[in-house]
């Protein structure tokens, strides 16, 4: 194996900043959530590739507790979002702006 | 032959974010998330965590996307964002972009992180006997944890879908 440790670790960087700039970006809710998600996803790579290469198996089971996190964390992120969209008929950021003033 | 699926997997990676992030659409945007989580999963047999690409297809290319895809479709939205972003907010999205990948490419580009630059161990997490006595043994309270947090995502999901009294008053 000939890819060092540096360039799975740029891929997760890109990843995370691709999600970080859909989360600043997008007014879309669900986009945003998406970009979260990608965010959440570069950390595990990160943690994988930091795991393989340090030869012990203890990222591997901090990732796996990860995946089981969010997964719990969408269900109830996404309920959040329907209870937001039956209260106020939007997804969209920029129209919440009851706690303004 | 790994090298080539490494950059074909980071190519993928990216190229379906950037997708995801630029896309109009709600429903494009979970299909290429799709593709994003596939190829992750991919760097993970790559990285010999094969456990993990197999959880990563079933859990996130699975359950999450057709989650969202679920509630896109029960919500029956108006998915395309007329006005998809504002300029200002676009502005400081990018400015704060371009630094967070300058900063990356910067930090890992010159092996600045010294370490080993390619191993040839007997891939740790591979087995999954290795990984059931790991999360058995020296993991077991958080494994308790973990499936508690289960529960109570669960009951709060049913709390929050519930319809409650103060519906159809408005705010």
């Amino acid at each position: 194996m000939t890819i060092s440790l540096n360039a799975y670790l740029i891929v997760a960087g890109l990843l995370f900043a691709i999600g970080f700039l859909g989360v600043l970006a997008r007014r879309n809710t669900l986009i945003l959530y998406m970009s979260l998600e990608m965010m959440l996803s570069a950390s595990t790579l990160a943690l994988v590739a930091f795991s393989r290469f340090n030869g012990t198996p203890d990222g591997n089971t901090f990732v796996f507790f990860i995946i089981t996190v969010a997964a719990a964390e969408v269900a109830v992120g996404l309920a959040i979002i329907v209870a937001l969209f039956r209260l106020r008929r939007t997804v969209e950021v920029d129209a919440l702006t009851s706690l303004r003033n | 032959m790994s090298d080539f699926l490494f950059y074909f997997f980071a190519a993928l990676i990216v190229g379906s974010a950037l997708a995801v992030v630029l896309s109009r659409d709600a429903v494009n945007a979970a299909m290429f998330l799709i593709l994003a989580f596939v190829g992750i999963a991919g760097m993970f047999v790559l990285l010999e965590a094969y456990f993990l690409a197999v959880l990563q297809i079933l859990v996130y290319a699975g359950a999450v996307v057709v989650l969202f895809l679920f509630i896109v479709m029960l919500m029956n939205v108006e998915t395309r964002t007329r006005r998809p972003v504002q300029l200002i907010s676009a502005l400081a999205a990018a400015v704060s972009f371009a630094l967070l990948v300058t900063g990356v490419l910067w930090l890992f580009s010159r092996d600045r992180i010294t370490g080993p630059a390619s191993v040839d161990v007997i891939a740790p997490g591979s087995g999954l006997k290795i990984f059931g006595q790991q999360l058995f043994t020296s993991y077991l309270l958080p494994l308790q944890v973990t499936g508690f947090l289960l529960l109570m995502a669960m009951i709060g999901v049913i709390v929050l879908g519930r319809k409650h009294r103060a519906e159809g008053k408005g705010t």
